[in-house]
């Protein structure tokens, strides 16, 4: 036991000998929480639109002002060009054309179905998607308005009607703060971990310390304890930071145990960083055990669904998913900070992880070898 | 020039000697092409929600199979009562619970309307939104057909609408380039963050400093070798793109490759910077890897376009060289737009590699402290 104590010191020492990264490994998430959190949504509002009216009547005129009366739509250019408007729309200026045909108050008064032309920029197809979902419902609304205004407006009101409610549990305004921050948190302390204990095994190998560690008493199980130690210990630190962040500057939510939170990170951390461990000892530089961590992790970032969500991956990446630590605790964080769930709802997980936990570490004290 | 040569020579034979790492050079992006493009998507499939069907009539029923048919959801559980919504939302099991009151189908045909309602699981907002807009489009959808039973069917104004660009609405066409995006620069600014570093630790410095090689030299001489190999990766990266995921290069392919070349020299220049301000290779490695990483997935407009947050940000990510890359390929790639449009984009890129460049030759110490 004294002997782990000693070398856990000297990792220590080693870690923040390094004046920059002894400050970094703290300031890094602090300050990148404060910038990213805020940024990152995928509520979509101002959509800006390119008009070409050539209408110009009164009942084209309440279509758009009810257009720009919803949050959604942002009426940014009028012209009376069509090439105008593609060109706006190519450069990126406005994101949606809507053409009004000249005759649309006259055929919509005779009762006739009249067609205005929606260009919507698609590249990013759930979004067009869901504009054009907005947009339909504009006109669904405008629809009723004339209808309720001509004559026949009786055989409508005795036309069943199905009304929807909608509503949010858990995060009521669906702020994405709150979906984010437990997110970006838990990316930044696995890089650290990752990273850091990792590089730290390799430089050993890479300078040639490591040759002073073989020759030494100290097993296999307690090389590898001492360097996963410290670097557990900094990456917890580094979460109640960000918890701390979250709660003063994004009013975050807390509704679950917070040492329900803790008891998942630290197993989580114990199987990420026994990945890192095993993954350098069989690279041999820094250079090579980089390369294979970048890839690690982003392929653990963008498949664990912190922001896209698992469900709509193919399922092979779904089952890629039992392998990848992240995927659980981001499905963690998320339920115990913004749901209140309890040990129940979250075990399975927890069991998961403590498998890969012990999976991970297990094969790293196994292959590091102590003959060169 | 020979003597330039020379040294370009010893540091490409640096790079052939690793081969695991060679191996690795090539085959990580290509991988990580191949995984992201099939697995990125924001949209939403085969979304889990459970119904409280309280009624169970025949229209509740409709509805039920019309949601359940559409692809975007499926039914994970039936319920009984208020409480098991807490139940199944909590534990995962359902994203949004739809529910159906006591005697629905009788108030619709007796009062002519109903109501109905969907809790949606707020902690992920993105699906509780799309969940939210897709159930009501397809409750729409059977609206109209009941109204269609009857004569009249409402219907004065009917859009007509055209996906610009990408008529089948393929989420790759938002996100390949953005992964492209993110792999050069991580890949290029890794490679040259830690080649003078490396130099500097292993003492092999000294070397290279009492050689007549001027800065500039050194400089260039340990970019050339990694810029071929970055561009190598490029075109197996943008064959990929092309003949797996279908994404079309519309505009001039000559245009693409330059501007993917400028793109690769500005992040290789930046790595060569880190690694004149960084004493170890692990410090190098530390900035490139955590300073580049997070930004450019959240603020370059990859995942989360730009347009929809808070203004400063069009500051804030003016400062990130992918964001204009992101442009650049989906204006060449997609749009078929010629370099008019994105001249801009860059000169804005080019100035940032010179910048990257003076700054790393006045970082450049001749001499040891």
């Amino acid at each position: 036991m004294r002997t782990i104590l000693y070398l856990i010191r000297k990792e220590f020492l080693q870690i923040f000998r390094n004046k920059f990264i002894g400050k970094a490994i703290f300031a890094v998430p602090i300050v990148q929480m404060l910038i990213l959190v805020p940024a990152v949504t995928f509520e979509i509002k101002n959509v800006s639109i390119c008009l070409v009216d050539r209408d110009m009547t009164a009942d084209s005129r309440r279509l758009i002002s009810q257009l720009e009366g919803s949050t959604f739509f942002k009426i940014k250019y009028s012209t009376f060009s069509e090439e105008e408007a593609e060109r706006l729309l190519h450069t990126n200026k406005c994101d949606m054309i809507l053409k009004i045909p000249a005759g649309f108050a006259k055929d919509a008064g005779l009762g006739t179905t009249t067609k205005p032309l929606a260009a919507i920029n698609a590249i990013n197809a759930s979004g067009a998607q869901l504009t054009w979902a907005y947009f339909s419902g504009v006109i669904r609304d405008f629809n009723i308005d004339l209808i309720t205004k001509s004559p026949g407006s009786a055989a409508l009101s005795s036309m069943p009607q199905i009304s929807i409610f909608n509503r949010y549990w858990y995060n009521e305004m669906l702020n994405y703060k709150y979906f984010m921050l437990p997110g970006i948190l838990v990316i930044l302390v696995t890089a650290i971990g990752f990273l850091l204990s990792g590089l730290n095994l390799v430089r050993e190998k890479e300078i040639g310390t490591i040759e002073q560690m073989n020759v030494t008493p100290v097993m296999k199980y307690q090389f590898i304890t001492a360097k996963m130690v410290p670097f557990i210990l900094i990456g917890l630190i580094d979460l109640a930071l960000g918890m701390v962040i979250g709660k003063i500057f994004f009013h975050i939510p807390f509704e679950g145990s917070i040492w329900l939170l803790f008891l998942g990170s630290f197993i989580f951390l114990i199987a990420v960083l026994g990945l890192a461990l095993f993954i350098s000892t069989f690279s041999s530089t820094q250079q090579q055990f980089m390369f294979v961590a970048f890839f690690f992790m982003i392929v653990f970032i963008l498949m664990s669904g912190v922001f896209t969500p698992t469900e709509s991956m193919p399922v092979w990446a779904q089952k890629f998913n039992i392998l990848n630590p992240m995927a659980y605790l981001m499905r963690i964080n998320r339920m115990v900070i913004l749901k209140g769930s309890a040990w129940q709802d979250i075990s399975r997980d927890i069991y998961s992880l403590i498998i890969i936990a012990v999976a991970f570490t297990l094969l790293a004290v196994r292959k590091y070898r102590k003959t060169a | 020039m020979k003597r330039f040569s020379g040294f370009v020579w010893k540091e490409f034979l640096h790079i052939f000697r690793d081969f695991r790492t060679l191996i690795i050079l090539f085959g990580i992006p290509a991988a990580q092409i191949l995984i992201f493009g099939f697995v990125v998507s924001t949209d939403i499939k085969d979304a889990r929600v459970a119904f409280l069907d309280l009624s169970k009539d025949d229209v509740s029923r409709k509805i039920t199979d019309k949601i359940c048919s559409s692809g975007f959801f499926s039914k994970t559980d039936e319920l009984f009562s208020y409480d098991d919504a807490d139940k199944v939302m909590k534990s995962g099991k359902a994203r949004a619970v739809i529910i159906f009151a006591e005697n629905f189908g009788l108030t619709l045909i007796s009062e002519g309307k109903a109501s109905m309602s969907i809790i949606a699981d707020g902690s992920e907002p993105n699906s509780a939104t799309l969940i939210t807009s897709y159930a009501s489009a397809i409750v729409a959808d059977f609206n109209r057909e009941l109204a269609m039973a009857g004569e009249n069917t409402g219907v004065l104004v009917q859009p007509e609408v055209r996906m610009f660009y990408n008529p089948e609405l393929k989420g790759h066409f938002m996100f390949v380039p953005g992964v492209i995006t993110l792999i050069l620069i991580l890949i290029c600014a890794l490679m040259t963050s830690i080649t003078i570093t490396r130099e500097k630790e292993f003492g092999t410095m000294e070397v290279l400093l009492v050689s007549p090689l001027k800065p500039l030299q050194i400089i260039l001489g340990k970019v050339t070798p990694y810029f071929l190999l970055s561009f190598i990766n490029v075109i197996i990266i943008l064959l990929l793109s092309w003949f797996v995921f279908d994404l079309p290069v519309k505009g001039s392919l000559l245009l693409l490759l330059a501007e993917s070349m400028l793109y690769i020299l500005m992040s290789l220049s930046l790595g060569i910077l880190i690694s004149t301000v960084s004493d170890t290779m692990q410090q190098a490695i530390f900035i490139s890897f955590l300073g580049l990483m997070l930004p450019t997935i959240l603020l370059s407009g990859f995942i989360f376009p730009i347009e929809n947050m808070p203004e400063v940000y069009d500051y804030v990510s003016a400062v990130l060289p992918p964001r204009y890359f992101v442009v650049i390929i989906k204006s060449i790639m997609i749009k078929g737009t010629g370099f008019g449009y994105i001249w801009k984009e860059t000169l804005i890129l080019t100035v940032m590699t010179v910048i990257f460049i003076g700054l790393s030759i006045k970082n450049f110490k001749l001499r040891l402290q």
